[in-house]
Parts: C-alpha cells; structure tokens; sequence
C-alpha cells in the first residue's frame, strides 16, 4: 500500500480559493486607539536626542538610561504620517540604543530602573485594541490589519524581552511592578490582529511564566478565562494558537499525578476548543497539548476520546478530518489496556467516517489501516472491532462514488479477512440477515410512535367532547336554545384552545 | 384559555390513569430506551416528542420515573439536551400542574448548569417560565434554594445561569429571603471570573427593576459603579445598559449624584466598546436622565462621541443624531443643534469613513422636520447636496431614500437639479445591486418629483433598466413600470411607456422579447381591457410564432396571466386558437404551459 503523503491536506475541492479570487489586498495599516484617544490632547511635545549612553560616564550613565526612559514614553500618532518625523526617529534611535544597552551591559539593572521600565514597556504596549478594519475578517484568507506603530513597538519588545533575559534580571525586584494587572493586559493583546506582535508576547509571556513563580496560577487562570469567553461568548480572539503553544510547553512540565485543576483544564476547556468555528488556525497546537496529557497521564485517554467523540463535527468535513488526525496521534500514544476501554465508541465512529460521502473524510479514516500500530491494535481486538466495522465496510466496498475510496476499503477488507477469516466470513453471511432486522427494527419504531401519537389525539378528541358537555350542560342551565351557529364556533374556540395547551 | 385548562384537567387525568394501567402497550423501558437510542438523531427525535411519551405514561409515572431518568442521564450531546430544557419549560400539565411543577426543577437545574451556552441559557428561560407557575410557597421551598445552589455553584456555568433567575422569585418571597437573594447577587458581581460578572452585568438592570427603591439607592448603585468600572472592559460595556435602566428607576434628584459621575466616565471610557455602548444606548439614556442632565451633560458628552477617534463611535453615535434631536427639551431644541450638534454633523459628512458617513446619511435628512424651512435650506441643504455626490454609492442611496422627510418641509424641487446626477450614477453603477435599490426608489420619487419632471428626466433611466444584463434588474424594472402606472394612470401608460415596451418585441435578442412578454404582464391589469386589447394582445400574439422556444412558452404563460382582463368573446375567439396552436408545438416546455393556460382560463 501507498505511504500517506505527508502534505495529504490538500484542497482538492475544484473551488478557488477565496483569496485568489479577491483581487490581493494592499496591507492595510491603521491607528492604535491610544493615539488620538483624547481628542483635545496636546500636540506631541518635541523630542530631543539626548547624547549617546557609551558616550556617558559610568556616573551619568544610570541618570541618562533613566531619562532615555522617560523620553521613550512620548508616544506618537503613526497614522499621521506627516508630522513629529523627527521625533519619531528620534525615539526609534534612542529605543534601539536601548536594546542594545541592555543586552549588551551588565549592572545596569538596579533597582530604580525597574518602575521606570515597566512603566515604559506599559505606555507603548498597553492598550485598547482597535476595532477590526475588516468585520468579517478570517484568518486563513485575509491579510491582517497591521499595527501602525510597529516601528517603535517592536523595539519595546525587543527590550522589554532582553531586559526579561538579562542574567541580572531580579524576579524578587522585578515582581512589584509586573503584577497580576500587568499579566492581564499583556495577554488581553494576545488579541492584536498582527501576527508579528502576538510572537513577540508569546516569547514575552513565557519568560514571565518561567521567571515569576506567584504568577503562574494567575496566567493560567486568566488564559482559561480567555478560552472560555472564546468557546462560549465570542467566538473571535486572534491569540489562540499563541496562547495554546505556550501551555503546550507548560504541560509538559506538569507535575505527577496531575492536580484537579489541570484535569479540570483539559476536560472543561481544551476539549470544548475543539467545537470553536475557527478550529482549523489552532488545532495543531491544540491536539499537542491534549497529546501531552495522555502521555503525562495515560488512564485521561478515555475522557478524552469520550470527550471528542461528543463534539464530533456534523456538518464540517474540513473539521472532521482534523479530528481524524488527532485521533490518530492519540492511537499513536495509546496504551492497549486504555485502547479496549474507548475501541467500541470509537470504532462506531470511525466506521460512519469511512462510509462519509466526503471522500476526503472516508480517506482519512482509512488510512489509519496504514499505521502498523494501529493495525496491531485492530488486531489484538479484531473479536470486537470487525463487526462493527463490517456493515459499512461492505455497503461502501459497493457504493461508494469515489474509486479511490472504494480500492482503499477493499485493501483494508482484504486485511480484516487475514487478520480474522472465519469471523469474517461469518459477518458475510449473515450481512443481509443484520440488514433487515435493523429494518425491522425501523419499523417497530415507527409502530411505537404512530400508536403515541394516536394516544395524543385521542386526548385532543376526549378534551375537545368533554368541554362540548360542559359547554352544552351550561347552556341549558341558563334555558338558552341551542344555536347552531354558535355551537360551531364553540367548538371552533374548543379546537383552538385545547390546541395551544397541547402544545 | 385559562378556563380550559381547569376544565380540561379533569378528563386528562382519568384518561391518563387508563393509559397508566395498560403497561403492556407502552412499557417506560421501551420508552426509555427510544431516549437512549444511539443514534443521536433518534434521540433528538424522542426527545422532541417527550411530551407525548410523558402522555403515555400519565402524569404520576412522568414525576416518578421519567423526571428521574432524565435528571439522572444528563450527558448527551447538547443538540439533545437543548431539545430536553425546552421541552421542560412546557411540561407542568405533564406532571400534574402547578402544585406539581416544582418537580421539573431537578433536570433543569442539571441542564442549567451544563458547558454549552445555548443549552443553559434555555434551562434558565424554562425556569423562568416555570417560576411563574410555582405558588409563592412552593417558590420559598423549591425554587429559591436552587437558586442559591446555583449562585454557589462551583464552576462557573452554575453561577452565570443564576444571574438569571433572581428577579424572577425576588418579588414572591419573604423579606428574609429577599435578603439573601440580594446578598447572593451582590456576591456574584465581584465573583472571580469575567464570565459570571458579565451575567451579573447583564441581569443588573432587570434586578434592579423589582427592587424596592431604597435597595436601589443602597445595593444597586455600588455594585453599578463596580461593574462601570470592571478591569474588563467586557463587563463594563454591559454596565452601561444597566446604567439606563437604573436611571429610569432613580427620583430626578438622585440621579446627578448616584449614577451621572459613572455614566460620564462611562462615555470618556479608554476602551472604545464602552464608548461604542454608550453611543449605541443614547436615546435610551437621554430619556432616562430628563431634559435638565440632557442640556447640562449629554450635549457634551454626544459632541465627543460624535468626533471620537474611533470609526465605530462615531458611527454609532450619528446614527443617533435624529432621534437625539427631536428628543431635545423643545424651549432649547434649536438653540442646542444649531449650536452644538450641527458643527459637529457638518464635520461627520466629510468623515473619512464610509460607515460613518452612511450611518448619519439614513438619518441626517429627518432633521429638517426638526429645523424647519429657513434652517434646512440655509444649513442642511448644503450638507444633503454634499452627500448626494459622496464617492461611497451606499452614502447617496440613503439620502435618496429618505427624501421623503425633506419633501415634506421644503419640496424636492430645492434638490431635483442635484438629485438627477446622483440618481443617473447610482443606476448606472457597476454594482446591479446599488442599481437595484435605486430602481426601488423610483415610483416614490417619482411620485415627489411629478410627471414631469420624470418624463422629461428619468423615464429614460428606467426604459434603460428593462434591457440591463442582470435579469434581477431587468425584473425590478418591470416591476418598477407597474408601480408608475399605478402612480401616472393609463393614458400616461398608453403614450409613454407602452410604445417603447411593445417596440421591444422585435428585438433581435430574445431576453429583450421576453422583457415585453413580462412587461405585458405587470401592466396589463393597471393598463385595463382596452389597452390590453387594443395594443398588447396583437404583439402576443404575433410573438407566438418566435423561433425560440422561450419565448413561444413564454406567450402562452403570458395569455393565461393576462386572460382575466380579456372579454370572452376574445377569449375564444382570439386567444383559444392561438393557445390551441402552442399546445401541439413541437416543443414539450411551450405544450405544456399552453395545456395550462387553456385548462386555467376553462378554454378546453
């Protein structure tokens, strides 16, 4: 049999792609809110070049690196392309003389510079994220609106991370100013549509992790919250492969047995990723993360494929094969003990997935026949596995459109018969017979609710001549002649009451 | 229906009892079993009909056996469990009404308590429906614990559907317990995740609603100015909606110190989604505060709003200007535009974003109603004609379409020599759909412009529409002709239109020929018999012998949409032979419809 081609996602689909058919976007750059945030704020004050740090004396040089400091907090308005020119680079020079100053320099981290720091990094990054450019913006085909500040920004990253890795770097010192509000805001711009600066926080936001021990719980909490309102409120945050790369990592350094919270972590939220309409931008580094912990903890395997098996897509082929994927790095790690306790849900699964119309659905779940693991797995448990494989198997082997499709099952027919002929043979046998007792079956069903049903009308018609012996009975108390017009109606209003209480 | 269901109760219940004693016909296991299918459309199926196998059981197997099953079985997938918490929002005659319906709350408040919101959000609107049919008791012993357990609940699912459940017993329980309902939701505002404080956002206006005034004054407001001034600004956009609500509720002189310093900062929040939320609620706002605050600090703050920095605001906020002016105290009204909100609109019209200029174009026009003549032509007229030549098509449309609001106050005349370029650009754009809302506007201008002014201006423009290349124009225009006629009469029919119509049927491309044949159609009633007679009839009928098929198919639909305006006498012996010939052509499409014209107008 063919080797799976590494690149087999492929859209096949005949369709061009969206992108190409909108003529190529010019890369649109905007404002950052903060700029023209008030709007009768003061013209930017000039900025002058203040002398050179290497120039200074080792005396003047801390006072210098702190008025270099301040000055970096003068921020510019980048949508405005016209005016502070010179300020602007100004501060561009001084910023990259920063970088270099603290990375290249040691004993220049004492205590005073910390606040002034912080504070510096703070003005230039923090802020409240512009409105998207473009409402219907995604991901996979459009351009991302780029941040209009990125000359100076980047340069606040670049230091804020050097000074972050710096040897005489002082988390103790460093833990008054980056507090838990500074994490927070930190990873609310995880949500910036640039992709370059949501890799600068992602650097960022691991030395913090790996560096201040006290706000460990604090990112991890704040990041479940970012997750939840993307499951369940938002359904839009630009950062969540980002997000999801770092806990990769952080996974991976869990301590055994796993604490609650981190159960509770994968079951209440990367699992329900797993349903989010934007799967496909993060779910590589989502099914890492799930990986790890099966093989942190292998006795999660069953809640975790329960769990995924619950979400599995209805209507999205595009995402059923990432789920196919993921259950295939998940067979890949599998212990065979935890393998007998999900094989029968799972296999149920499987085997709708190989008689899915969408070939590239069916050919993705075939080619789990080609991993010899899993083939070992199959075979261990064949006494369980080959019927509930078989039915679709053999339905397919015959209708299936798709010839690919079709030579790919009778391969993996061929290898059930080798692994398991005289059971295989059996289920031949009594294929038809199987077919109709489901049919049957069918039509017991449909028996059982047409006589509910007919109870439900029963009931209708018993109100409904009930309340003409109430309504006739209380006519005749009052020595009324019957109407005949009116007795219609009547029972017109009866119909149409007793209706809405059915209901 | 109130009285039916005390009557009906009676026979529901004997009949139930004989359902209940015949186990052999509806056993619960097979029921029960119909509800574990595992298929999940199956189950989603039996789950919809759950009110039907609650029937077959009678009401006290449905509390016995079937409410346990389900509270005990919830995990499924939540397309199911959505179809469960809906169902049981309806289920309290099912259980034996409502000295029973305290029953239901077990499963739904497993249901209310699940991950996916959809499913929660409906566990929580059935259990405000149900709320209302507990007796003030059954409320105090039932229903209010689960309110409590959810409000401590432990993640945070639990706490968020709580929020939603407070004002609905709040009003039915004693004070002690009101207490405690209120300590609950003062908890749940400071609770530790976003999510929760957003419920408890969301649910604050409500809350405060049936509170009594002085818990208002004492509970609501601080946790009012808490949630306006959340580290999220998700959960203090949702502030700003409470804050209006509580504003309503508030004596005129409490407002200025209890909710007017959060609602200011509030407007000149950082974070423009609170902004974008004040501008979006400020009608609303204006009349909760009163025309005295509106003076003093709406003006301002909508001044600000409409030069904001961020596209959105400004959009919403002009999207706000009309109702924000006619809303005005009337002694200062026009003192407060001219002044005030006028330089602020004049700006907004050369905004540099479309959305913007589009939001205050659909409503920039009913200001003239507010200003009166003098003011509309000497102020906004400029700004109008601006807008009509804006290089954004959406921009001109909506001034097009809101006309209506200036005709009224000065005439469009003051427009017309402006209004014929924007209108012959927007139906010629590129866009069939921006031609395609012009063509909408037609017989409303055409009805504020008059006959003349159109035959002379614009009958071109919509004879060009019939031969666009896009058949939903090509439609709208023939459409567009009905609607004149309605408005010009026959006679301008007869002499204007109808000769360029009919003159169409020997054009050589047939999407023209089959133009007139729709034409004909549309116009045929509005035209009347003899019109139709007189001059459509001949053209269809010589058009029955077109070498396209289309076409000869299209006649014979035609004939039978016309044939009620036709006399019978023509009928037979005009339109039944040629009908007769159609229905042997050669072509199936052009018999069949020919057969069912003649057997709809009974020609056989």
């Amino acid at each position: 049999m063919e080797p799976v081609p590494s690149d087999w996602i492929i859209k096949v689909d005949g369709f061009t792609r969206k992108s190409v058919r909108k003529a190529v976007r010019q890369r649109v750059c905007q404002s950052s809110s903060q700029f023209a945030a008030n709007s009768s704020r003061p013209a930017t004050p000039e900025i002058s070049a203040l002398p050179q740090l290497k120039d200074a004396s080792s005396t003047e040089q801390h006072e210098l690196f702190m008025q270099k400091l301040h000055q970096c907090c003068v921020m510019f308005d980048f949508y405005d392309t016209v005016t502070d020119l010179k300020s602007k680079e100004t501060k561009r020079a001084t910023l990259s003389e920063l970088v270099d100053y603290v990375s290249t320099n040691r004993g220049v981290l004492v205590e005073p510079v910390y606040p002034e720091i912080t504070t510096m990094v703070s003005t230039n990054i923090f802020r409240t994220l512009p409105p998207s450019e473009n409402p219907d913006f995604d991901p996979e085909e459009d351009e991302p609106t780029l941040e209009a500040s990125w000359p100076h920004m980047q340069l606040v990253y670049e230091f804020f991370l050097r000074f972050l890795e710096n040897p005489d770097f002082q988390p103790n010192t460093a833990k008054r100013y980056i507090d838990q509000k500074f994490v927070l805001q930190l990873l609310q711009l995880f949500d910036s549509e640039d992709p370059r600066e949501r890799e600068f926080l992602k650097t960022v936001l691991h030395r913090i992790y790996g560096k201040f021990l006290g706000l460990r719980a604090c990112v991890r909490k704040q990041i479940n919250n970012i997750f939840l309102r993307y499951i369940y409120e938002t359904e839009h945050f630009n950062g969540v492969a980002e997000l999801l790369e770092i806990l990769g990592s952080i996974i991976n350094g869990f301590a055994l047995p796993l604490k609650a919270e981190h159960k509770q972590f994968l079951m209440k939220i990367l699992i329900p990723l797993h349903t989010a309409k934007g799967l496909a931008l993060f779910h590589a580094q989502l099914a890492y993360c799930v990986v790890q912990f099966i093989e942190k903890d292998p006795t999660l395997t069953e809640v975790v494929v329960r769990g995924l098996l619950k979400f599995w897509p209805k209507t999205c082929s595009q995402k059923e094969v990432m789920f196919l994927g993921e259950i295939e790095e998940i067979l890949d790690v599998i212990e065979p003990t935890q393998f007998k306790k999900i094989q029968e849900p799972l296999f149920k699964q499987i085997s709708k997935c190989v008689a899915s119309p969408h070939f590239q659905v069916a050919e993705r779940a075939l080619y789990f026949w080609n991993n010899e693991y899993i083939l070992s797995l199959i075979e261990e448990n064949n006494a369980k596995i080959l019927p509930i494989m078989f039915g679709n198997l053999y339905r397919i082997s015959k209708e299936h459109w798709n010839p690919t499709i079709v030579a790919l099952v009778y391969n993996v027919l061929k290898t059930l018969m080798e692994m398991n002929g005289t059971l295989f043979d059996e289920l031949t046998a009594s294929y038809k017979a199987d077919r109709q007792r489901e049919k049957k079956k069918e039509q017991e069903r449909e028996e059982l609710w047409r006589k509910l049903d007919e109870l439900r009308l029963q009931e209708r018609i018993a109100i409904q001549n009930n309340r003409h012996d109430i309504q006739f009975t209380f006519n005749n108390n009052n020595n009324n002649l019957q109407d005949k017009n009116e007795n219609t109606a009547a029972a017109v209003t009866d119909r149409i009451e007793s209706d809405s209480w059915a209901k | 229906s109130c009285s039916c269901t005390v009557v009906s109760k009676q026979p529901l219940a004997s009949k139930m009892a004989g359902a209940d004693s015949d186990d052999s016909l509806y056993p619960i296991a097979v029921l029960i079993d119909e509800l574990r299918n595992e298929d999940v459309q199956l189950r989603l199926n039996s789950i919809k009909k759950l009110s039907t196998i609650a029937l077959a059981l009678g009401v006290e197997r449905t509390r016995t056996e079937l409410l346990p099953f389900l509270t005990d079985t919830i995990y499924d997938e939540d397309e199911v469990l959505l179809a469960l918490a809906e169902q049981l929002g309806n289920f309290t005659m099912l259980v034996g009404g409502p000295e029973y319906v305290h029953c239901l709350l077990p499963p739904l408040e497993s249901l209310a308590t699940v991950e996916e919101t959809v499913v929660r959000d409906k566990a929580v609107e059935s259990l405000r429906k149900i709320s209302h049919e507990h007796s003030p008791v059954d409320l105090e012993v039932h229903f209010e614990p689960l309110v409590k357990r959810l409000a401590s609940g432990d993640w945070f699912t639990s706490r968020t559907s709580a929020c939603g459940l407070f004002s609905v017993c709040y009003p039915r329980v004693s004070s002690t317990v009101k207490a405690e309902i209120r300590q609950h939701f003062r908890t749940l505002c400071s609770d530790d995740t976003p999510m929760v404080r957003r419920a408890a956002a969301s649910k604050l206006g409500e809350f405060a609603k049936v509170l009594e005034l002085e818990y208002v004054k004492s509970d609501i407001i601080s946790l009012f100015t808490a949630l306006a001034s959340d580290e999220q600004d998700s959960v203090r956009l949702l502030a700003v909606e409470a804050g209006v609500s509580i504003a309503t509720l508030l004596p005129q002189e409490d407002l200025e110190a209890l909710v007017m310093p959060t609602l200011r900062q509030a407007a000149e929040d950082k974070s423009w989604r609170v902004r974008y939320m004040v501008a979006d609620k400020f009608s609303d706002l204006q009349k909760a505060v009163g025309p005295e605050i509106t003076k003093n600090d709406l003006v301002p703050a909508f001044q600000n709003l409409l030069k904001d920095c961020e596209a959105e605001v400004r959009a919403a906020a002009a999207n706000k200007v009309k109702e924000f002016c006619e809303n005005l105290p009337e002694d200062s009204r026009e003192t407060i535009i001219m002044t005030h909100i006028l330089p602020c609109v004049k700006e907004l019209v050369s905004d540099t974003n479309q959305h913007v200029k589009s939001a205050l174009a659909s409503v920039i026009m009913g200001l003239s109603t507010i200003l009166g003549k003098d003011n509309t032509i000497e102020h906004l007229l400029p700004l109008f004609l601006a807008q009509l030549k804006d290089e954004c098509p959406e921009v001109r449309l909506n001034i097009i379409s809101n006309l209506d609001c200036v005709n009224e106050v000065i005439g469009i005349r003051q427009l017309s020599q402006s209004l014929l370029p924007a209108i012959v650009e927007l139906a010629e754009d590129a866009k069939w759909r921006v031609r395609l809302a012009i063509i909408e506007y037609m017989p409303l201008l055409a009805g504020q412009l008059g006959v003349e002014f159109f035959d002379e201006k614009l009958n071109s423009l919509c004879m060009a529409w019939l031969v666009d290349h896009v058949y939903a124009i090509r439609e709208a225009a023939t459409c567009n002709l009905m609607k004149l006629v309605e408005k010009f009469g026959a006679e301008w029919a007869q002499n204007t239109i109808v000769p360029k119509v009919l003159g169409m049927a020997n054009d050589p491309n047939y999407l023209h020929r089959m133009t007139t044949l729709f034409c004909i159609n549309a116009l045929s009633e509005v035209c009347g018999q003899e019109i139709t007679t007189k001059h459509m009839l001949p053209v269809v009928f010589k058009m029955s012998n077109d070498q396209v098929a289309n076409v000869r198919f299209n006649v014979a639909k035609s004939l039978q949409k016309i044939g009620p305006v036709l006399d019978s006498n023509c009928l037979q012996t005009e339109v039944k032979p040629v009908l007769e010939k159609l229905a042997s052509d050669q072509d199936m499409d052009v018999k069949y419809f020919a057969q069912e014209a003649i057997s709809v107008l009974s020609l056989a």
